[in-house]
């Protein structure tokens, strides 16, 4: 290790800069004391995976599903953050050696069950089927309301989390929660408006 | 003992290649070094342009696990900055490194202290330090506190006496309802008595079984609410330990959707074309949220019977009746999108900031407020109050503001992501995760342009706006600006609607396989030096170097600012001394502008170098003469040409040698 650390130092030398004080850690350091994860960790990580999949459905269907631009832009980003998420959960569990379920956009996907388990705010199955089969304005106000619901679950989740002894001590575990709640209650916000406006519109 | 040896010939390494010559050109190096560096820790390969990487210096011991690369609790955060010390945010606690010499920092104090995400400032002999997840302890104790409620648990800021740094001494905790995310401190021209800091909590709102009075539940429910709301606390600089909640302002009260910038293109063209043809066949239009809409046949019928029915008619709508309609059409519409009356339900509108920065010299804070940006007037500074508001569908979550030094512009950073997603890859769009530039006349913020880091980052480097500052050269607004693994982008916001990046440090990723957090956290200036928060490999520390984009004298003009601290949301006005070098940073400027005619310029700077060889009386005369030379050379006659308050070419050349004649004036009292 040092070896190839000296060879590095020799070649990139130029491009890079001064006064490293310290080479490549050493060795491990005792972590004692530290608090640790515990099963709702597990389970909120894990349960995000599901309820994300379904969000990254739902949000998919804008384009073949005559969303107006606005709602496509929205949808968009809604894709693009909960895909990073889901991958973000999925590391979180495999690093810890954790059962990690699948992307399954009908819900969490537990062993041993026969049926993926709703997380909270999730569609039934006939809430997805009516989205599925709204086009153009109707599937805007669907998404919209359906979404908030879908949101609102999310939310719910966190709640349960911290609302569970010892849960979150972990750093990533708390960060996702926060950024998660952060994150919903400014997209329901403006989805909040947007329903409102698309209500106005059609007055 | 190996370390050592390694470190001299690092450093003789570096020593050698310290001749390479200054690149001047004002053409980015294409292809772009940031792609494709080889992936490491501590051994990364690097990319500098116009930038040269003065130290790296890893985590101290106790804030580094050398068996994990970027363990979560190790994290390194925000910085501030007293004296010759920067003071390093960890999730852990908190680094005091001695910067005297910036090429090898000394830790001088690292204290344990766990609570993400240790967000710190500093004023006078006090440290401010942000608590906000739920395993920070008012002990400081590493267990964690795994009951749901606990009077253990600390959330909100702690206050230390820092009189002496090495020794800081625990004074009070401040606990809010959602803990602290990140703190603003704001000092007061007028109450001099007192500091005071804003708190920004974005995590959930604990149990009022662990801090009376919290609440959750919207303020419909519970006036008390700790949601839609910020909290202030006051110290008093006598009695530190009475530190305590002051107000709890609800700044985003009645907050209507403002005129928005970024609706889809095709939905603004759409709405345009179909608004001109309904006006052009007599059709009712009105402007809602900044877009004309034309108004269904249900709006005009009801509301035109109404007015029929109100002078006591019957029938059909008279022409008149139709000028009545036309007349209040705004003003029904805008009842309609603003009632004044509150609907059910909680309000819209955000419910907390992610962070606000504070401009105390001209009395405004911009706040990064959820899916809104707000200016605020803080000249009551316990009593800030929004004056303005913008949001924008291209920003996810507006997460930190900057102003440029004269006020007249802000710039808003989105976080999409929150700071651990890769939102710079060559998928992700140029104007999400980006910062946003807007123009300030009096209480209205105009959009100006996006600035995202221009380099695409691999998927396996989080990546997106965040932290940094003003880099004060005379004259220009350029700022330096962390982006995590995306790296350090210096860039030219002078003319708000073109920024454009002119230097730029990055790493290659932490893995090649897979995402591990890391990267600058914050990149800011302090007394001549870029101190950049790595948040796995641990402070950076850099040096501007000459290029086309800025001068020698524009760095040494730069580095004439010197603050005694420095807390980055606490925005200084940054002022510069009379000096030689200061005039001539606006030469280099109107040089590279073409503003003034080669040889005026060049006479200007042999005047210049004339006077500085002269001293008393004959100084200030020679100095005096290029003044009033210059001051005659500004008056060229040019129509002023002003757009959104900037100006712009001729115009601005001459109001820069306007500039420079008060600069040479100055000199020339100096000498006297």
């Amino acid at each position: 290790m040092k070896t190839t650390f000296l060879v590095i130092i020799a070649t990139a030398a130029c491009a890079s800069a001064a006064g490293r004080q310290e080479t490549l850690p050493p060795a491990a350091k005792a972590d004692g004391g530290r608090p640790s994860y515990t099963s709702a960790d597990v389970h909120f990580v894990a349960g995000m995976i599901g309820h994300h999949a379904q969000a990254i459905q739902m949000a998919g269907w804008a384009p073949s599903h005559g969303a107006s631009p606005a709602m496509r832009v929205l949808c968009e980003r809604i894709v693009v953050a909960q895909t990073d998420e889901i991958a973000f959960a999925q590391r979180w569990l495999r690093e810890r050696n954790e059962v990690v379920p699948p992307a399954d956009p009908r819900g969490h996907v537990m062993p041993g069950m026969d049926h993926p388990m709703l997380m909270p705010g999730m569609l039934t199955p006939e809430q997805m089927a009516q989205l599925d089969a709204a086009r153009g304005r109707e599937f805007d106000r669907l998404f919209l309301t359906f979404m908030i619901q879908h949101h609102q679950g999310a939310l719910t989740m966190v709640a349960q989390l911290l609302a569970a002894p010892g849960a979150a001590q972990d750093g990533p575990v708390f960060r996702f929660a926060a950024d998660v709640n952060a994150d919903q209650t400014t997209e329901i916000d403006r989805m909040t408006r947007m329903l409102d406006d698309f209500k106005r519109s059609a007055q | 003992m190996k370390s050592q040896t390694l470190f001299a010939i690092a450093a003789l390494s570096v020593a050698a290649c310290a001749t390479t010559k200054v690149n001047m050109s004002t053409m980015a190096p294409s292809p772009d070094p940031r792609v494709g560096l080889r992936a490491g820790w501590m051994d990364a390969a690097e990319a500098a342009w116009n930038i040269h990487l003065v130290s790296t210096t890893p985590p101290s011991p106790d804030f580094i696990n050398r068996s994990t690369p970027c363990d979560f609790q190790f994290i390194n955060s925000d910085m501030s900055f007293t004296g010759p010390y920067v003071i390093q945010g960890n999730f852990s606690g908190v680094q005091v490194w001695d910067i005297t010499n910036p090429k090898a920092p000394r830790l001088h104090k690292a204290f344990v202290c766990p609570g993400s995400q240790s967000d710190v400032s500093v004023y006078r002999k006090l440290l401010f330090v942000s608590g906000e997840a739920l395993n920070g302890r008012i002990d400081c104790g590493v267990q964690g506190v795994m009951d749901t409620v606990s009077h253990d648990r600390l959330r909100g800021i702690r206050i230390f006496d820092i009189t002496d740094i090495a020794n800081p001494r625990h004074i009070t905790d401040v606990q809010t309802c959602r803990g602290s995310h990140t703190h603003t401190v704001v000092t007061s021209p007028s109450d001099t008595a007192n500091v005071y800091i804003y708190v920004s909590g974005s995590a959930p709102v604990r149990s009022p079984n662990e801090l009376a009075g919290c609440s959750g539940a919207p303020p419909d429910s519970n006036p008390n609410s700790a949601l839609f709301r910020i909290e202030v606390i006051q110290v008093p600089l006598a009695h530190p330990e009475q530190a305590r909640i002051v107000n709890s302002p609800r700044i985003f009260q009645d907050l209507v959707a403002p005129a928005h910038h970024g609706e889809a293109p095709e939905d603004i063209a759409a709405a345009a074309k179909a608004a001109a043809e309904a006006r052009a066949s007599g059709g009712f239009t009105a402007t809602r949220n900044g877009v004309e809409v034309v108004l269904g046949p249900r709006f005009v019928t009801f509301r035109l019977d109404s007015i029929v029915k109100a002078r006591g008619g019957t029938g059909t709508p008279t022409a008149a009746d139709t000028a009545t309609l036309r007349a209040n059409t705004q003003n029904i519409v805008d009842l309609i999108v603003n009632p004044p009356s509150r609907r059910p339900g909680p309000p819209p509108g955000p419910t907390q900031c992610h962070d606000i920065t504070v401009y105390p010299a001209i009395g405004l804070a911009g706040g990064a407020c959820g899916g809104y940006g707000l200016l605020l007037d803080i000249r009551d500074v316990a009593n800030p109050k929004r004056i303005g508001a913008v949001a924008d569908s291209n920003f996810s979550f507006w997460h930190s503001a900057t102003f440029n030094n004269d006020g007249t512009k802000v710039l808003f950073t989105d976080e999409w992501g929150g700071g651990l997603q890769p939102r710079c890859r060559v998928t992700d769009k140029p104007e999400w995760g980006a910062d946003a530039i807007f123009t300030i006349a009096g209480a209205t913020m105009t959009f100006q342009s996006y600035y995202k880091l221009p380099a695409p980052q691999t998927p396996n480097e989080n990546c997106v706006a965040h932290n940094g500052t003003l880099i004060p050269i005379p004259g220009r607004d350029i700022m330096v600006q962390g982006w995590y693994q995306g790296g350090i982008s210096i860039f030219d916001w002078t003319d708000p609607a073109h920024p454009r990046e002119i230097a730029f440090f990055d790493r290659g990723p932490m893995d090649s396989t897979k995402l591990v957090g890391a990267g600058s956290w914050s990149a800011y200036w302090y007394n001549g030096y870029i101190v950049s928060s790595e948040i796995a490999r641990g402070l950076d520390i850099f040096e501007l170097q000459p290029s086309g984009f800025i001068s020698q004298n524009e760095i040494d003009a730069a580095k004439l600012v010197h603050f005694e601290y420095l807390n980055a949301q606490d925005q200084p006005k940054l002022v510069w001394p009379a000096s030689f070098v200061v005039a001539r940073a606006y030469l280099d400027q109107l040089a590279r502008s073409n503003g003034l005619a080669p040889g005026k310029l060049a006479a200007a700077r042999s005047s210049l170098a004339r006077a500085e060889k002269l001293s008393g009386p004959a100084r200030h005369d020679a100095l005096a003469q290029l003044a009033t030379q210059l001051k005659s050379d500004s008056q060229g006659g040019a129509p002023q040409l002003v757009v959104n308050g900037q100006e712009q070419g001729r115009a601005a050349d001459l109001a820069k040698v306007r500039t420079l004649v008060t600069a040479v004036a100055d000199l020339a009292d100096a000498a006297r």
